[in-house]
């Protein structure tokens, strides 16, 4: 796109997609540590998770302020509008997303005194490489602004749903054989849907991509395969 | 359920726009000053009780296009019109029609405020005398209250009718100058940049008014403020180098244009 005859403008625009670069890079880094710390019981690691989510909430008013400061001085139309709304809302979903790696930093000195099956860990692993894998994927697609990818995104969400859902039955299952693993196993449940709802996040920032790229909302209901909400009812 | 959302009501209203009759459809319109062509075959319809705005940069052609719906063009000599311009399916370029009468229905305000050299009661009579449109004084007087009030004027100027229109503010002008043109119970209003002198109290004022405008007239807007042609009209027009480059509802064309060239212009990019 050709530049604003103002240049300060431009230089404004930049800003914001610079800035939500870096909060999807530390954002990125927060949810990997967060199971790397989980996984590896490491207390001082997830102690740096839980203090790096004020730099992202941080990160995110920032963004915010300058939304609004540049909405009142430039008056953006079409495109410019859209730009700028949509680093909100993307600013908005990556700070969420933080707030989720430091909750499962939390959870990890409940996790670590308990010993787990290297078993669960795995799934729990598999399941956030899917997370990260979507997560960064969009990142590089905020920068490209393809909404042919932002929709391919988008489409993919349902293999993390599916792999949410069969842990949330393993998870069951040890509960079952030992009601010692209730607890630890309770907090892998809520990691796991918190590296689940990362994915959905994941995808807001997709269709939001679309809708800055295009103007329109991408076509269809989001594909959905979290069957986890029915898992133990009855003929399920 | 019969209670409708408030943006399932703004949609049905949308959607209502395209069945809105045309007041005045330009078909070809192409406009020559001497050798130089001024517009290209622009195909354009103007519909009834809906402010249109006219945008593009400068030498576009949109005041061109505006003047040629009520013949200013016609004051100009080596100004040549061809294609068809219709209001209410009459052609307005008949050389049967009475250019006088045509600009009574399709009235015009300009960029500068320029109420004549008299009193506020006789700039708002002077229309309605010549077209003959009021008898006695009394009709007279009722005219001038009703168009100063359409035009948001007669608090400010009631009890001063016979002061010179000279002496108002900008503002105040600009606003007697719509009165004057609404005296003479015109269908169309045509505004050449209404608020480019105007300060931003008197411009918000001019664009309620144009606002209130719009159940009895059809209004088409020229201006160089995409914020207002965004805040006071229902559908855009965009002119480049002589060409409509694409009319649109007003809401589409400020979020997202469908040409390349409207997008860069209100953006202010580089086209």
């Amino acid at each position: 796109m050709s530049t604003h005859i103002a240049s300060v403008y431009d230089e404004d625009l930049k800003y914001l997609t610079r800035r939500i670069s870096e909060m999807g890079g530390l954002a990125e880094q927060m949810v990997a540590e967060s199971v790397r710390a989980l996984v590896n019981s490491d207390l001082a690691l997830a102690q740096k998770v839980i203090s790096d989510d004020a730099i992202l909430d941080e990160a995110e008013r920032q963004i915010g302020e300058k939304a609004i400061v540049t909405i009142a001085k430039r008056q953006p139309m079409a495109a410019d509008l859209r730009e700028i709304m949509g680093s909100i809302r993307i600013a908005a979903d990556l700070e969420r997303v933080g707030d989720l790696g430091k909750n499962n930093a939390k959870r990890v000195i409940a996790v670590a005194s308990a010993s787990l099956p290297r078993q669960l860990a795995r799934g729990l692993e598999h399941l956030a490489e899917l997370a990260l894998v979507q997560l960064k994927e969009v990142l590089d697609v905020y920068a490209s602004r393809s909404p042919e990818k932002a929709n391919s995104i988008r489409e993919r969400d349902n293999e993390i749903d599916a792999i949410y859902t069969s842990l949330f039955r393993e998870l069951l299952t040890y509960m079952m054989e030992d009601p010692r693993n209730i607890t630890p196993c309770t907090h892998l449940l809520f990691c796991a849907k918190n590296i689940e709802r990362i994915g959905d996040h994941a995808t807001n920032i997709a269709e939001t991509i679309y809708y800055m790229a295009t103007g329109a909302q991408p076509a269809g209901e989001r594909p959905k395969d979290d069957t986890a909400n029915t898992v133990g009812a009855i003929g399920n | 359920m019969n209670m409708m959302s408030e943006a399932a009501v703004e949609k049905a209203l949308d959607q209502k726009m395209n069945t809105v009759p045309f007041k005045m459809i330009g078909k070809d319109v192409s406009v020559y000053y001497g050798e130089k062509r001024a517009l290209f075959d622009v195909n354009l319809n103007v519909r009834e009780n809906t402010v249109t705005a006219l945008i593009g940069p400068s030498g576009c052609g949109k005041s061109t296009f505006l003047r040629t719906l009520n013949r200013m063009n016609d004051t100009i000599d080596s100004c040549r019109v061809t294609g068809k311009i219709t209001l209410d399916d009459g052609d307005i370029y008949d050389p049967s029609i009475d250019v006088v009468e045509l600009r009574a229905r399709v009235g015009m305000v300009f960029q500068k405020p320029n109420p004549f050299p008299k009193s506020i009661y006789e700039n708002v009579t002077y229309g309605p005398k010549i077209h003959g449109l009021a008898r006695t004084k009394a009709d007279l007087d009722q005219i001038v209250e009703t168009s100063l009030q359409k035009a948001g004027l007669w608090n400010e100027v009631k009890d001063r009718l016979h002061e010179s229109g000279t002496g108002l503010s900008g503002g105040q002008q600009q606003r007697l100058c719509i009165a004057r043109a609404v005296a003479v119970s015109p269908e169309v209003i045509l505004m050449d940049e209404p608020c480019s002198a105007l300060d931003p109290i008197a411009t918000a004022k001019v664009e309620e008014l144009i606002h209130e405008l719009r159940t009895n007239y059809t209004i088409v807007i020229v201006t160089h403020s995409m914020q207002q042609a965004a805040r006071v009209s229902q559908r855009t027009a965009m002119f480049h180098l002589g060409n409509l480059v694409e009319e649109n509802d007003t809401d589409k064309m400020f979020t997202n244009p469908d040409d390349q060239r409207t997008q860069d212009y209100i953006m202010g990019r580089f086209g």
